[in-house]
């Protein structure tokens, strides 16, 4: 049985490597050399982020599973990540529009738990926060200069927002598990973000010209290990070698 | 615009021998050549084609080693893969920054690597199959790399010469990164072994072909020392190479695929077989394993992202013409 804890450190992990793991698919690739760069750094961010995780939810489980255990050795109903996280990279509009949303999100959300109860999270969020901010600001200035740049990148930040918009709500679901740690001070309060990221997303949105969606119906399920498609994928391509070669080490 | 004056500058005075004796007597004297100072024709374009075919094999050399970011075999390694890829991508930033400062632009270079007019170092036409061929590239390749560079860091053109200081700490620890790769393998199990010895098999021949033809062969070497370019000939360096390696494969219990290979006890230096140049020669004219695949892969990320240097372009011209226009409004 997964205590409520677990299960909230390890979606908090997950989250923060399956981007990562996105973001690391442009690395070479990239429109531009220094996008490259960019992008690998907020990828690195996010897979610090992930291994510090781990290693304190394999912690709180006790039953000596290390990071890369977690990381590499869980089918896909034991990811606990949104589904956000999990949609194939796109072009670069649907890569830098779901790191806005998500750095909107996350950005006040780690600075909030830099005061939870517990202490390692707190610590983990604290060092996050900065990572996070920079997140903001670049995809943020990326989404300005593509929806108020050609015709091409408006329409193509608009799909990708279309696409995108109904893997929003995810981020602010609460259910008993985490409700039971936001009383206890452990947890943040998705809804305390709320206003934070609509104000952040508007105000993006206003300078990039970029029409907000209707909330609407919003896509669900991650969090509960009831994945997409595409997940599956991405863990044969990450787990490949773990897999192939069982118990050794690297 | 500056670059542009220089060249007239430059091409006016292109044959006073004074200004060539003196250009000379500063090289001698071991004294930096700066992005102001008049330089023959020759040595500019010797150093464009060198630092900018290095900058293109920084940005090419991302493609073998990205081919196993997302694989991976632990987060660690994912990390320090990824980071290290980072860096050849900042490599290759910074060296196209130090190409400038001779009067081409990026854009420039970047579309002689794309017509496949310009060279990259023909190692990342060889391909990574195997988790292995990362460690080797960061021992072998990046071995090898350093002892070509480490000499450029004292290259007559400054610019060069400092950007390869910083290149140069980069790599030694890709270097150490790499062979603890391979140690990591080469202590582990029987397949992990054997993973090891056949990267390296298909590693050691390309990685010492890196320094480039024999002596006897080498086109352009007398010009570029009397330059203070080229320090040491192509030769002098592989055998420092083979010195240093050699002993590091042995002690980690692998076999170098040379049968030649041995220790002159006279000479203090490991002899090997000779290098097989047709196969050099076939990689450098386009018949390696990669070389198709590496260039349409650079040509595809240029054509994709298209779009969005357009659109950075075309805001950035907004933002200034609303920035005129609200200054004109507020006089």
């Amino acid at each position: 049985m997964e205590t409520p804890l677990f299960t909230y450190t390890l979606r908090l992990a997950d989250n923060a490597l399956v981007l990562g793991h996105r973001l690391s698919e442009w690395c070479g690739h990239a429109p531009m050399l220094e996008e490259d760069l960019a992008l690998a750094n907020m990828a690195l961010d996010l897979i610090g982020q992930a291994r510090n995780l781990y290693t304190h939810a394999g912690a709180i489980e006790g039953k000596g599973r290390s990071e890369d255990d977690l990381a590499y050795l869980r089918d896909c109903p034991d990811w606990r990540n949104i589904l956000l996280v999990e949609r194939p990279r796109g072009d670069f509009a649907f890569t830098i529009l779901r790191q806005f949303l998500y750095a909107a999100f996350m950005h006040p959300y780690f600075e909030r738990l830099a005061a939870s109860k517990d202490e390692t999270l707190a610590a983990i969020a604290a060092k996050s926060v900065k990572e996070m901010a920079y997140h903001v600001r670049h995809a943020g200035e990326w989404v300005i200069r593509l929806g108020d740049g050609t015709e091409e990148s408006a329409a193509r930040l608009r799909e990708a927002l279309e696409d995108l918009w109904p893997f929003t709500g995810e981020m602010f679901e609460v259910d008993a598990v985490e409700q039971a740690l936001i009383d206890a001070g452990i947890a943040v309060d998705p809804a305390a973000i709320r206003p934070v990221w609509n104000a952040t997303v508007d105000h993006v949105f206003g300078e990039a010209l970029l029409a907000r969606p209707r909330d609407g119906w919003m896509q669900t399920g991650g969090r509960r290990g009831e994945h997409s498609e595409h997940l599956g994928h991405l863990l044969s391509d990450l787990q490949f070698m773990q897999r192939t070669y069982p118990g050794a080490t690297w | 615009m500056y670059a542009q004056a220089l060249n007239v500058a430059e091409k006016a005075h292109a044959d006073d021998p004074e200004l060539r004796a003196r250009f000379q007597r500063r090289v001698d004297a071991e004294e930096k050549i700066e992005p102001n100072d008049w330089m023959p024709e020759g040595y500019r374009r010797t150093l464009v084609r060198q630092i900018s075919q290095h900058a293109h094999s920084e940005i090419v050399g991302m493609l073998p080693e990205g081919n196993w970011i997302t694989r991976a075999p632990s987060l660690k390694r994912k990390a320090a893969l990824l980071a290290k890829v980072q860096d050849e991508g900042g490599h290759g930033l910074y060296l196209y920054s130090a190409a400038e400062t001779l009067g081409v632009s990026r854009e420039e270079l970047v579309e002689q690597l794309l017509t496949g007019k310009a060279k990259y170092s023909s190692i990342f036409n060889y391909p990574t199959p195997s988790w292995a061929d990362i460690g080797m590239i960061g021992w072998l390749v990046d071995g090898a790399a350093i002892m070509n560079q480490i000499p450029l860091c004292r290259c007559s053109y400054g610019p060069y010469a400092r950007a390869m200081i910083r290149v140069c700490k980069e790599e030694s620890f890709h270097q150490r990164q790499g062979f603890e790769i391979v140690m990591t393998l080469a202590k582990g199990s029987p397949a992990q072994k054997t993973m090891a010895q056949q990267a390296l098999n298909r590693w050691w021949w390309p990685a010492l072909m890196m320094f480039g033809p024999s002596d006897r062969d080498s086109q352009h070497s007398d010009q570029n020392m009397a330059w203070k370019i080229k320090r040491f000939s192509n030769d002098d360096l592989r055998q420092k190479f083979i010195d240093a390696t050699v002993p590091q494969g042995h002690f980690l219990g692998l076999t170098f695929p040379d049968p030649e290979l041995r220790f002159n006890e006279a000479t203090g230096h490991w002899e090997h077989g000779p290098i097989d140049w047709s196969e050099f020669n076939r990689v450098v004219r386009g018949e390696g394993p990669c070389n198709r695949e590496r260039l349409k892969a650079r040509q595809k990320a240029h054509a994709e992202g298209a779009w969005v240097r357009e659109a950075a372009l075309a805001h950035a011209e907004k933002r200034a013409a609303r920035k005129a226009a609200a200054k004109i409004a507020a006089e």
